[in-house]
C-alpha cells in the first residue's frame, strides 16, 4: 500500500482567549487519498473548519497548532510560510462557503482567475487568457468567453462557486478542501456543483475533503465519513459501513435528528436534549456525555479513545449502539 | 377544522426599479397571481428557492408592505386596504418567526420583557398578568423562566433564541403562526429539538402553519400540504404525501431529486437529467411558463401559453402543460382558476 496523500496525527488546535484555552481540535488523525473523498461532519463548533485551515496554515495567530499533518511526507506544522505559499494552491486548494465574500467584488471574473493562473504558473498573458477560459469551460461555467469580462455581482451564487472552484483548480491542486461549499446554494445548485466536484474529482484524480453538517450530503457523495464532535473525532468508517452500523450514540443522534423524505408528515424526531459542551471548560470524560441516553459513570470519568473496532470502523465510545456492552467493552480496552 | 383561517386570491407584489434619474427602470414580479388556504390548526408548507417569492408572499400576506392586487381574508377579515391601527388589530391573529432569531429579538432587553412586548403593546392584562403569562410562555417552549427570564439575546444559543422568538409569537395567541425558515439557520440537533416544540404547539394550541423553507425533507416534517413556488408563482399544492410520492410538476421532481438522501444505498439520480442551469431573473420573467427554461419537458406550447393551475389529482394541483406522473390529460382540458 502507498503512503497516503495527506495524513493527520494526533492534530490539537488551541487557541488562546482571555486567560483560558479553548481546544478546538482535539487528537484528530485521519488520511486522504487520491480519487477519494473524505466527508468531515458534525455542527457549528465541531472543529472541523478549524482542522481544515490548520492544514492550509490559515489559522490566526492566536492558534497554537501541535501534532502532525504530512502532506506527500512533508510535515506542514511549522513549516515555513514560504514553502506553505508554495503548496498552498499548487498542490492543496480550498473553497469556502461563501463565494460573494471570496471574490473580489471590483475585479472581473477572467482577471482573477488569470491572477491565480499567473500565481502558480510561469505563463504568458495569452497562455493565461486560455487557461481561464479552459478552467471555465472545465467547471461548466456557460459563456465562458463573454463570462470573463463580468463581475461578481453578475453572477448568480452557483455562477460564482464555479468561479472560485475554477480559481481553486488552477494551480491543479492534488487535494482539494470543499468547506461547507454548497451550504448557501439552493438545493438544486447545491446538486448541480456536488455534481460538478465528483466529476472534477474523478478527472483530476484529486483527493477531495468535503466538510458539511449535512450528513445527507456525506452519503450520497463522500467514499469514508469522519464525525466530529467537541474537537474529537467520534466515528470514522467507510460511509456504507458507517450508515449501515452506526456505533457512536451522536451520530446516531444526528441521522435521527435528520427530516427524512420517506417519513410521513408529523413524524416526532429523535431529538437528544442540550446543547454542545463550551471547549473553554470542558470536564473530563466523552464530550457527548451530558446529552447521550447511553451514558454511564464511566463515560463521565474516562474520554472512550477512537479505535478500529471493526475493521475498517473506528469509533470512540464505551457503549456502542448495536452491540452487547459486554463485549463491546472487551474490544474497547 | 374547515374553519378557514387564511385565504389568499391572486395575490400579485411587485417592486419597481428605479433608474439613477428615477424614472422606471423595470418591474421585479416577485408575486404573481397566488391563492392558497389554510384551515385552522393545519399545516402548510411553502418550498421554493431563493428568489421564488415565498419570503415577499409572506410578508405581503402580513400587509408589509401591502400587495400590489389580490385579497388576504385573516380570519374572515380583509387585510388588503386596511391601514392603521385597524390593520394591527386584524393583524395580530398572524404571527411570524423568521429565520434569525438574533436579529428580532432587541440585543438590550431581557427575554421577559421580549417575551411581554406584545401583551404590553396591545395592552393586555395587567403588568403582573403580563408576567406570569411570559413565564407560561417561556415554559411552554421549554425554556426555564427563572433560568433565562433575565437573560439578554447574547446570552442565548441559537436555539434559545429561537424559542424565545416563538414565545413571542405565541404571546397574543395567534391563529396563524408564519414560519420563514424559523430553523435554517439551527445545527441539526438543536433544529429537531425546535421542530419538534413546533409540532407540539400546533397539536396543543391547535395553530395553522404557513411553513416557508427551502428544504423539502424539512417541510414534509411540519406539513399537512405543500406548496411549490417558482419564480413567484405556485407551481404545485397537494397533499404532503401525494406530493412527494407523485410529483406532478418538473420542478418539484428537480427539487425532489436534487435532496441528498441520509441512505448511502439511496438510488441516485443525476439531477443533471432534471433540471439545467439557474433560475432566470424576476425581472424579466420567461413567457408562458415560467419554469420552461430550465424544463426538460418543455415544448414550443410552454413558450407560448401560461398553462393554468389544475387538480390532477385528489386536491393534488399543478400549473404545466405536461405534468409528471400524471395520466396526463390534455392541456385544455379540466382548467382550473383555484
Amino acid at each position: 500500500m502507498t503512503a497516503p496523500l495527506l495524513e493527520l496525527d494526533d492534530l490539537r488546535v488551541d487557541f488562546r482567549q482571555s486567560g483560558h484555552v479553548v481546544r478546538a481540535v482535539d487528537g484528530l488523525s485521519y488520511q486522504a487519498d487520491k480519487a477519494r473523498t473524505l466527508a468531515l461532519i458534525g455542527e457549528s463548533g465541531s472543529g472541523k473548519t478549524v482542522s481544515a485551515r490548520a492544514i492550509m496554515a490559515l489559522l490566526p495567530e492566536t492558534a497554537r497548532v501541535t501534532g502532525s499533518i504530512r502532506y506527500e511526507g512533508t510535515e506542514l506544522v511549522g513549516l515555513s510560510e514560504r514553502r506553505m505559499r508554495a503548496l498552498r494552491g499548487n498542490q492543496i486548494a480550498m473553497v469556502f462557503q461563501d463565494p460573494a465574500r471570496s471574490l473580489n467584488p471590483t475585479l472581473r471574473i477572467g482577471a482573477q482567475i488569470t491572477e491565480a493562473i499567473h500565481i502558480h504558473r510561469q505563463v504568458s498573458k495569452a497562455e493565461a487568457h486560455d487557461r481561464a477560459v479552459e478552467l471555465m469551460e472545465l467547471v461548466r461555467l456557460p459563456a465562458a468567453r463573454e463570462r470573463f469580462r463580468q463581475y461578481p455581482h453578475q453572477l448568480s451564487g452557483g455562477m460564482r462557486q464555479r468561479v472560485m472552484i475554477a480559481i481553486a483548480l488552477a494551480g491543479d491542486p492534488r487535494l482539494l478542501i470543499a468547506d461547507e461549499a454548497t451550504t448557501a446554494l439552493d438545493v438544486t445548485t447545491q446538486a448541480q456543483i456536488m455534481e460538478l466536484l465528483r466529476d472534477l474529482q474523478e478527472r483530476l484524480g484529486m483527493a477531495l475533503i468535503m466538510i458539511s453538517h449535512d450528513l445527507g450530503l456525506a452519503a450520497s457523495y463522500a467514499d469514508e465519513v469522519l464525525v466530529m464532535y467537541a474537537g474529537r473525532a467520534v466515528e470514522r468508517a467507510a460511509t456504507q459501513t458507517l450508515f449501515g452500523h452506526v456505533r457512536m450514540p451522536y451520530t446516531r443522534a444526528l441521522l435521527g435528528a435528520i427530516p427524512r423524505l420517506e417519513n410521513a408528515p408529523h413524524t416526532t424526531l429523535a431529538a437528544v436534549p442540550g446543547q454542545p459542551p463550551d471547549l473553554a471548560t470542558q470536564p473530563p470524560g466523552c464530550p457527548f456525555a451530558p446529552r447521550c441516553p447511553e451514558v454511564t459513570d464511566k463515560c463521565r470519568e474516562t474520554a472512550p479513545p477512537l479505535a478500529e473496532q471493526e475493521p475498517g470502523h473506528l469509533w470512540a465510545c464505551w457503549h456502542p449502539c448495536g452491540l452487547e456492552d459486554s463485549a463491546a467493552e472487551e474490544v474497547a480496552v | 377544522m374547515n374553519e378557514l383561517v387564511l385565504e389568499v386570491t391572486d395575490l400579485v407584489q411587485e417592486f419597481i426599479l428605479r433608474d439613477r434619474g428615477g424614472g422606471k427602470a423595470g418591474v421585479v414580479h416577485a408575486v404573481s397571481g397566488v391563492s392558497l388556504e389554510l384551515a385552522s390548526g393545519e399545516s402548510l408548507g411553502l418550498v421554493g428557492e431563493t428568489g421564488s417569492g415565498k419570503s415577499t408572499l409572506a410578508r405581503a400576506i402580513l400587509q408589509a408592505p401591502p400587495p400590489r392586487s389580490g385579497s388576504v381574508r385573516l380570519r374572515g377579515v380583509e387585510l388588503v386596504g386596511l391601514r392603521g391601527r385597524r390593520l394591527i388589530q386584524a393583524r395580530r391573529h398572524a404571527q411570524m418567526v423568521f429565520q434569525d432569531p438574533f436579529g428580532s429579538l432587541d440585543p438590550t432587553w431581557t427575554v421577559t420583557r421580549l417575551v411581554q412586548e406584545p401583551l404590553v403593546a396591545f395592552r393586555v392584562g395587567s403588568a403582573a398578568e403580563r408576567r406570569r403569562r411570559a413565564h407560561e410562555l417561556l415554559e411552554l417552549v421549554g425554556l426555564d423562566p427563572v433560568r433565562y427570564g433575565n437573560r439578554r439575546p447574547r446570552q442565548l444559543s441559537g436555539g434559545q433564541a429561537q424559542r424565545v422568538a416563538i414565545a413571542r409569537a405565541l404571546a397574543l395567541d395567534p391563529s396563524l403562526i408564519i414560519c420563514d425558515e424559523a430553523v435554517s439557520s439551527l445545527d441539526v440537533l438543536i433544529r429537531a429539538q425546535v421542530l419538534n416544540l413546533l409540532e407540539r404547539l400546533r397539536t396543543e394550541l391547535h395553530l395553522a402553519y404557513l411553513f416557508i423553507a427551502h428544504d423539502l425533507a424539512l417541510v414534509k416534517q411540519v406539513s399537512d400540504r405543500v406548496a411549490v413556488m417558482y419564480l413567484g408563482k405556485l407551481v404545485e399544492l397537494g397533499p404532503a404525501e401525494a406530493l412527494y410520492r407523485r410529483p406532478l410538476h418538473p420542478y418539484t421532481v428537480a427539487l425532489l431529486a436534487s435532496i441528498p438522501s441520509p441512505d448511502p444505498e439511496a438510488p441516485r439520480e443525476p439531477v443533471t437529467g432534471t433540471i439545467r442551469g439557474e433560475p432566470p431573473s424576476p425581472i424579466d420573467p420567461p413567457s408562458g411558463c415560467r419554469f420552461r427554461t430550465r424544463c426538460p419537458r418543455a415544448q414550443d406550447l410552454c413558450a407560448s401559453q401560461e398553462p393554468p393551475m389544475r387538480q390532477l389529482a385528489d386536491g393534488h394541483f399543478a400549473a404545466c402543460h405536461f405534468p409528471v406522473n400524471a395520466d396526463a390529460p390534455a392541456p385544455e382540458a379540466t382548467a382550473m382558476s383555484h
